[in-house]
């Protein structure tokens, strides 16, 4: 198959004076996400989303009866595996578009190939450090919350003049920039860091620093990690009895953390969140959304991970349809410039780094849910502003985005 | 592993058939039937970046294997050669800007150095304690090189970007799967020829001999403990060249190429494949990768088939898919 | 470094205990079928995560901690002796290294397993009510339940040295530790004792895996990260020696406690380091019998 049908291709192509890149036939989107492992149902509940949306894309008749594809790879959390499936999707699928990556490593991974072969990429991972310019190309967007923006909200949210606030950071990139942001906050709002404890990546007992920890007599204490990590530490520090006389406080709170740890472990807990299905409540958007998803899985309602893969997927093919052809060039114009409201609100591209401008949810985790769904509540929204993110000139980005768009 | 020498010359070993001496053949040209097969990877398999991690692994397979299938040593840290060759070959391309064939030698060398002092270290144990210490001193290695502030951390080493490969006269696309992959394949099949010819030369002799007797070896004047620091930075000069290239491949290093998992990785692969021999390596590592592609793209529980197919093997196919072959037509 | 005071590293020091304790433990069963099997189980992980999911399930059906404390580890002996009769057995005499990759593919098997029955995600884990909450000890307040858990490794401690010691099967089994060969010579069916050595080995790791849950819940992955620090305190301690293992397992969970007091980024590291000392001064380990071989 290979190198003679290509070959045959490109000469075609060539010759041809109407030749457009991929013209014609199926909108191909890969979908790299972690089906094994730890996050698997996180990453089941993307693809479940994602063809939610191509599905509407292609009821909706497509672009010009061009019909959107989606082709869903396992990553296995493994970034090594991320660069195989994103070389697959590339060389032998031809895709047009990759959306996809739920750990940081693998989004990088992920990103560095695609912006090599002038692919667009649209990351739906929680990290910091695909905004900066090292990572950054015109082809990288950015559709989740990075951690900066959500330690802007819930130390907004939470953090008063003088209060005492404690941090348990895992040691890893992710860790730090959570306790950056915090930093930051913190001392925004004059609240006194008292101090912080590092944690490796993976603890499995955090007995060794919770004593610590609460030796500093805190007010808050601020969980800076992730995943099992985050619910292995905030049950041993409720065991440790430190919810009587301290505010916990997560940066992301996510839905699958709090049904596998449990409303007792969880209970009172307040973090950030990209999307809570409440949102309906005053967003047109989010009730359609919520609507659409329960027609199509039989009742259930969107969790926050799920929805990110969404409105990246919705909103490339917003973008696609606006640019009126799948030319990844036009294509990466055309979002960059995109006003959408795809599940939550109004939303766009800040132009330097292509992160998603977005709101973010402030939730408090609740013992007792009046509903099995009530899990949480929401407790304040932070308006989607590009004051809750980095600056660009920290980011690293120089004077234009142009000057930052040649792939490496 | 075929040793021709001690191929009975009688009737009955002639007659015994065609494929035995089919076998006899391609073991006295080991190196050129397995770049033959290799040769026509990117055609059969379903995609070349698969074909492209094949060459990657199973040079990662063949230098274990010299220390596993040849010497007999068992090691569980074999990442730390396959990581610091990435790594080293990685920083180099992406933060100095160093040329891709410098790098390569580089990374050869850090492994090789590194093999050195686990070595010196190691090699006083033997049996589950070689494989312990190797095990811990590669934990270390995994967490020096995360705490290093150029290596990415836990973000892994992005902008290992050799695009094109220039040679006099001649300039490779590597963006290009086919061309990366007969590129990468030509290195390979260097470093098989050398190690092919290692393993056919007085030292293989003594290296297997170990193998069998460590003690007679001893005995008759060999200097064990030489051989085996030899052999140990050998393979981890070959682990470091794999760990090089992959780098390329992937214009990337995950932290993952470190732990100990991927040291599990490829003794699996040796033991699939056939410990001892040449070709069985290469057909371990194609083995499992392809299993683990096929089963994954039909289910998220392909670990579960993996496990199995690893034990059934261990119980029923101890020589591995390639050794039972070799073992049938040669009656060994 | 502000903020250390006596009594912090006095609190530091119980719960590098309650950490050692679940290591102690583990190390022990490894140790026993080394010693008595020269079996390397590197599914051991395996069973200590199949021993915290086993609580979970056993309670649901009866929903009573001090049970499920019993009939967790005779469930988990059980699947234990089902392994070595069916698996390992048949290995026996190929080399050391092969019931060495067949647990280790076990271990992948089984994870898998849990995982398509129980879920990817971990489930939650209560303190039974009786030993919740923190008891004052001198230094400060400590959680009950780790407390408990430092006296149910003791105890278990404390039958397994009578088992040992007094018992005419603890005999065999020293004996086999010494010298399996001869024991074998001497008629003893040897098949037996394997089987229970092996099953007794994995039901404290199926005891330490229940013990645990509480502490950080369940999840699939976790033998894994527990199978490492196994193995180096089996290694420290000796492989085949019993004290060996609780002396080891006392030593590293005490120093990684003290560790992240004094120098939390080498932590983790720490163990490691250990390890790396210990074999290089002592290549048997620290009570290990030295000549202990391929």
């Amino acid at each position: 198959m290979n190198k003679h049908f290509t070959l045959a291709c490109c000469t075609a192509l060539l010759l041809s004076p109407l030749a457009q890149a991929q013209n014609g036939g199926p909108i191909r989107i890969g979908l790299p996400v972690p089906l094994t492992g730890p996050y698997g149902a996180e990453a089941k509940d993307q693809v479940r989303n994602a063809e939610l949306a191509v599905a509407e894309f292609n009821e909706a008749g497509g672009l010009n009866g061009r019909k959107a594809e989606l082709l869903v790879r396992d990553d296995k959390l493994n970034p090594g595996e991320a660069a195989t499936r994103a070389l697959e999707l590339i060389e032998k699928e031809h895709v047009n578009f990759i959306v996809g990556g739920l750990s940081a490593a693998t989004q990088l991974a992920v990103n560095n190939l695609t912006r090599q072969r002038k692919v667009l990429y649209i990351s739906i991972s929680q990290s910091d450090a695909i905004n900066e310019a090292a990572d950054f190309s015109r082809y990288t967007f950015h559709e989740s919350l990075n951690p900066h923006m959500t330690t802007q909200a819930v130390g907004n949210f939470v953090f008063r003049k003088g209060m005492r606030i404690a941090f348990l950071t895992a040691d890893y990139a992710y860790g730090q920039e959570m306790a950056r942001g915090f930093r930051r906050v913190a001392a925004d709002k004059g609240a006194i860091v008292v101090g912080e404890i590092k944690h490796p990546l993976g603890a499995a007992d955090y007995s060794t620093f919770l004593p610590r920890l609460q030796a500093m007599k805190p007010d808050v204490l601020v969980f800076n990690n992730f995943g099992r990590d985050n619910q292995v530490s905030i049950k041993q520090a409720g065991d440790f009895g430190m919810k009587k006389t301290i505010k916990f406080v997560t940066p992301v709170l996510t839905y699958t953390a709090r049904t596998s740890a449990g409303a007792q472990v969880y209970d009172g807990v307040v973090g950030g969140s990209a999307y809570y299905w409440s949102m309906a409540d005053g967003t047109p958007s989010a009730s359609a959304f919520n609507a659409r998803y329960g027609k199509a899985n039989g009742g259930a309602l969107p969790s926050d991970y799920g929805s990110m893969a969404y409105s990246a997927v919705k909103s490339l093919l917003m973008a696609v349809k606006a640019a009126g052809s799948s030319d990844t060039e036009k294509v990466v114009d055309a979002l960059a410039a995109l006003r959408y409201d795809t599940y939550k609100g109004a939303q766009y591209y800040r132009a330097c780094d292509h992160q998603s401008v977005q709101s973010v949810l402030v939730l408090q985790s609740v013992a007792v849910p009046a509903r099995p769904a009530d899990i949480f509540r929401v407790l304040a929204t932070a308006p989607a502003s590009e004051a809750a993110l980095r600056s660009c000139a920290e980011l690293g980005h120089g004077a234009a985005p142009a000057a930052v768009a040649a792939a490496k | 592993m075929i040793n021709t020498e001690t191929l009975p010359a009688t009737d009955a070993a002639a007659a015994a058939s065609q494929p035995a001496s089919l076998f006899a053949a391609l073991a006295r040209q080991r190196v050129a039937a397995t770049v033959l097969v290799l040769l026509t990877l990117p055609w059969i398999l379903p995609n070349q970046s698969l074909a492209v991690n094949i060459l990657i692994y199973g040079l990662y397979a063949a230098g274990f294997n010299l220390l596993f299938g040849y010497m007999g040593m068992l090691s569980f840290g074999h990442a730390a050669f396959l990581g610091l060759g990435s790594y080293t070959a990685g920083i180099l391309i992406a933060h100095a800007g160093v040329a891709w064939w410098l790098a390569i030698a580089l990374a050869i060398a850090a492994s090789a150095l590194l093999a050195l002092v686990m070595g010196l270290l190691a090699i006083r144990t033997r049996g589950i304690y070689f494989a312990m210490v190797t095990l811990a001193l590669s934990q270390c290695v995994y967490f020096l090189v995360y705490q290093f502030p150029l290596s990415g951390g836990e973000n892994g080493l992005r902008g290992v970007n050799v695009p094109t490969i220039a040679l006099p006269g001649l300039s490779l696309d590597l963006l290009d799967p086919t061309v990366k992959y007969y590129a990468f394949l030509v290195v390979v099949a260097l470093t098989l020829a050398g190690l092919s010819r290692v393993l056919a030369s007085p030292f293989g002799a003594v290296i297997e001999a170990v193998r069998e007797n460590e003690m007679r070896t001893r005995a008759c004047g060999f200097q064990v403990e030489h051989t085996k620091l030899m052999a140990f930075i050998m393979s981890g000069a070959i682990c470091g060249l794999a760990g090089a290239l992959n780098a390329i491949h992937l214009s990337s290093v995950a932290i993952e190429s470190l732990h100990y998992e991927t040291s599990g990785l490829v003794v699996m692969m040796c033991l699939l494949g056939g410990m001892g021999t040449f070709f069985g390596p290469f057909v371990g590592a194609a083995l499992f990768l392809l299993i683990q592609d096929l089963f994954s793209q039909w289910t998220e529980h392909w670990q579960l088939y993996v496990g199995l197919i690893f034990m059934a093997f261990v119980l029923f196919f101890p020589k591995g898919v390639w050794g039972t072959i070799l073992e049938k037509f040669h009656g060994r | 470094m502000e903020g250390i005071t006596l009594e912090l590293v006095g609190l530091q020091l119980f719960t590098g205990l309650a950490l050692g304790a679940v290591y102690v433990l583990l190390a022990v069963g490894l140790s026993l079928i080394f010693g008595m099997l020269t079996i390397v189980n590197f599914a051991h992980g395996a069973f200590f995560m199949v021993g915290a999911y086993a609580g979970y399930a056993i309670y649901q059906v009866l929903p009573n901690f001090w049970l499920c404390l019993v009939a967790v580890p005779l469930a988990v002996a059980l699947l234990g002796m089902a392994s070595e009769r069916l698996l390992v057995r048949p290995l026996y005499g190929r080399g050391i290294d092969y019931p060495l990759l067949l647990t280790y593919g076990l271990a992948y098997v089984m994870v898998e397993l849990v995982r398509i029955g129980f879920g990817k995600q971990g489930l939650p884990v209560d303190t039974p009510a009786l030993l919740q909450g923190s008891s004052d000890i001198l230094v400060g307040q400590f959680p009950t339940y780790r407390l408990f858990v430092i006296g149910v490794t003791v105890l278990v401690l404390g039958g397994l040295w009578l088992f040992i010691e007094r018992t005419s099967f603890g005999l065999i089994v020293r004996a086999g530790a010494r010298d399996p060969q001869i024991v074998r010579i001497l008629g003893v069916d040897v098949g037996k004792v394997w089987l229970i050595v092996f099953g007794l080995g994995t039901g404290i790791a199926g005891l330490a895996g229940f013990l645990s849950a509480p502490m950080q819940g369940i999840s699939p992955e976790m033998g894994g990260s527990v199978l490492t620090v196994a193995f180096v305190v089996t290694v420290v301690g000796g492989m085949g020696s019993l004290v060996g293992a609780i002396v080891a397992g006392i030593l590293v969970g005490v120093v990684e406690s003290l560790a992240v007091l004094f120098f939390p980024e080498a932590a983790k590291v720490s163990m490691f380091v250990i390890m790396a000392v210990v074999l290089l001064v002592r290549p048997q380990g620290l009570f290990g019998r030295a000549g202990l071989m391929s």
